[in-house]
């Protein structure tokens, strides 16, 4: 074994260049999947954190009948929580929102909203409610508001703006007033950004004239989540409210394996070119291994470990660079050349790709797996010539 | 008392051709002596290279014995038949079959690392063999680099180096003109009257065979003639 790996290192390095393309590439596609890898574990794992930050929290309790993807089921989806609830949400130490149907007119036009009440006090969620307090000073009887970025434009609206707002209360009649964008945030969560309007709980409750009642209610730690509500009330978890994005991300990663089957046949070319071509190429010199003593076997595996050292210097050499490169990223992140956003994707541009070790060992695994096997069975498949054939020496 | 190096009794070789077969060896009997300077001959399809493979234990015989160092060639198995040639059986190609990311060095060198001899022990003999066929200068060269000529006294030298008991040359001169031809000749002849080494060719190079010191005639696979020229070289 000593000898045979000595003599696969002698017989790389002594093809010199060839075997130097080869390595590179090899290593390009190493470095490549890892990296690709780490953007989209980095980009799930910054999608559900920020989900979690600005939608979830520690999970979640709805109101039995809340369907969030069926506005019909809104109107009889809130209750009034305990005493004792209404105290922790006053305090801001639980975010309650209450979910209503209701259609804006901005710039003369129509556009159907979800209106969200929530606590302004809340310290759950990153939404900055605390601009939604109207200060004592100012007389206006407009509703102030905020909504992101996304919405605002568009709505073709910006901070100060005032429109109108029309919605049916818990009688059925329907209600009009004055709304003021008194705050634009940023958000990578399009689900908090489009077609949300956000305002005080207690005032949207004031407009449907359902004091205390809410829809859910967002709880800021697991120990929280032991609270009792009314049988009302479904505790959701955070791997429930993650489902979809959870799907989405699956199916995201379908569609990259198109790009590691390319980085493989890649990376494959390259040990192709050396281990394949040379069931022709080196025929002879397998003849001559035989010649001068080697059994069958040992000419299979003295190809097979030359495709592993094939991996391994691959694997030396993508430390070389690969490591400062995805250290550099893991640093710096990685900005997407289109805008997530479009994909109705919660994540920002920026992405820090996250490399785990499983990661790594994972990659490099397939590599060397793969590597050896296109060494492995093309050697099996002249080895099992006669030796006397393989000798013969008319191709060279 | 010469140690009988190989005892060939009634061996038959067929090849499978479409549905029937090909008889290419048919019913050989030959005996070798250790010490002898020996030539198949014939011409081109006679058999000649089919009965070096099998004695090269490359290939097994269809039937009868063929017997070298007393080891059944039909018998052993690819560990022992890897031994044999590894330990006893040295060979010379018409093409060289250098490893071409090799050098010269590391050719000759080649067979005593798969016998695991120790690195001083390997350099000396290498140094030996080198100058057995005086390419000492062309130790770190690439077989790429070397002259047929160069080439076939490296794959000699590679032969040689383990000092076996039996070389098996395949047509040596077939790629080599007049003069390296008889250098390469009277290079394996010498090593054959110092070191007694058994020579065995397959040739039909006139070159070659007026170095022989027994001539074995092949005919349609068949034994024709077998005799000691009169007039040989050496005389
Ligand atoms: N593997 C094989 N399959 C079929 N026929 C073969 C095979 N090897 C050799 N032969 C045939 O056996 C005969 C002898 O071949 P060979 O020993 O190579 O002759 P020589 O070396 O004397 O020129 C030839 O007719 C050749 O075509
Ligand atoms: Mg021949």
């Amino acid at each position: 074994m000593k000898l045979a790996i000595y003599i696969a290192f002698k017989n790389l390095l002594g093809a010199g260049l060839r075997t130097w393309i080869n390595v590179l590439v090899l290593s390009f596609s190493f470095v490549a999947i890892i990296w690709i890898k780490g953007i989209m574990l980095g980009w799930d794992h910054q999608a559900k954190s920020q989900l979690i930050e600005w939608e979830i929290g520690h999970g979640q309790y709805w109101h039995t009948n809340y369907d969030p993807n069926d506005s019909f089921t809104w109107d009889d989806s809130h209750a009034s929580p305990s005493d004792t609830l209404i105290n922790a949400i006053r305090e801001g130490r639980y975010a309650a929102i209450f979910v209503a149907q209701g259609v804006i007119y901005p710039e003369g036009r129509m556009v159907p909203v979800c209106l969200k009440g929530i606590n302004t006090t809340q310290q759950v969620l990153k939404l900055p409610t605390s601009f939604l307090i109207r200060e004592e000073n100012i007389q206006s009887s407009a509703i102030p508001v905020m909504m992101g970025a996304y919405m605002a434009n568009a709505c073709q609206l910006k901070e100060g703006d005032q429109f109108l707002v029309r919605w049916r209360d818990m009688d059925g009649v329907f209600d009009a007033r004055e709304m003021e964008l008194v705050k634009v945030f940023a958000t990578p969560v399009p689900t908090v950004d489009a077609g949300q309007i956000w305002l005080d709980c207690s005032r949207l409750q004031n407009m449907m004239g359902l004091n205390n009642e809410i829809t859910l209610l967002s709880i800021p730690s697991y120990e929280s989540n032991e609270l009792l509500f009314s049988n009302e009330f479904q505790f959701k978890s955070i791997e429930f409210l993650l489902s979809d994005i959870e799907k989405m991300v699956q199916m995201k990663s379908k569609g990259q394996s198109v790009f590691y089957l390319v980085l493989l046949v890649l990376a494959m070319l390259a040990i192709f070119d050396t281990q394949v071509l040379s069931v022709f190429k080196r025929r002879r010199e397998i003849g001559t291994y035989i010649a001068l003593g080697y059994t069958r076997s040992e000419v299979v595996r003295l190809f097979t470990i030359e495709g592993g050292v094939y991996a391994l210097l691959a694997s030396a050499l993508a430390l070389v660079y690969g490591y400062p490169f995805l250290l550099w990223q893991y640093r710096n992140g990685f900005k997407m050349p289109v805008d997530v956003a479009e994909f109705g994707i919660a994540g920002s541009n920026h992405i820090y790709p996250l490399f785990s070790l499983a990661l790594i060992l994972g990659t490099f695994l397939l590599i060397a797996f793969t590597t050896l096997l296109v060494s492995y069975l093309p050697a099996r498949k002249i080895a099992a010539l006669n030796p006397a054939e393989t000798l013969k020496g008319r191709l060279s | 008392m010469p140690e009988t190096i190989i005892q060939v009794d009634n061996l038959i070789k067929q090849f499978p051709v479409g549905k029937g077969f090909f008889t290419a060896l048919d019913n050989i009997c030959l005996r070798i002596e250790s010490g002898e300077f020996a030539g198949l001959i014939g011409p081109s399809g006679s058999g000649k290279t089919t009965l070096l493979n099998i004695l090269g234990s490359l290939d097994s015989p269809s039937s009868g014995e063929a017997l070298v160092l007393n080891k059944s060639i039909g018998k052993l198995g690819a560990k022992e038949a890897a031994d044999l040639r590894k330990e006893a059986i040295g060979f010379i190609f018409q093409t060289y079959n250098l490893l071409p990311v090799h050098t010269v060095y590391e050719n000759v060198e080649f067979p005593l690392l798969l016998l695991k001899r120790t690195k001083k022990e390997r350099n000396l003999q290498v140094e030996e063999a080198l100058e057995w066929v005086g390419l000492q200068s062309k130790r770190n060269s690439r077989p790429n680099e070397l002259s047929g000529g160069e080439s076939q006294r490296v794959a000699i030298a590679r032969a040689m180096v383990k000092r076996p008991k039996l070389v098996l040359a395949d047509e040596p001169t077939a790629n080599l003109d007049a003069k390296n031809s008889f250098h390469v000749l009277d290079t394996m002849k010498e090593l054959n009257e110092r070191l007694g080494v058994t020579f065995l060719f397959a040739t039909h190079d006139d070159k070659v065979i007026q170095y022989l010191r027994r001539i074995i005639e092949l005919n349609d696979g068949q034994i024709a003639r077998d005799y000691t020229p009169e007039k040989n070289i050496q005389s």
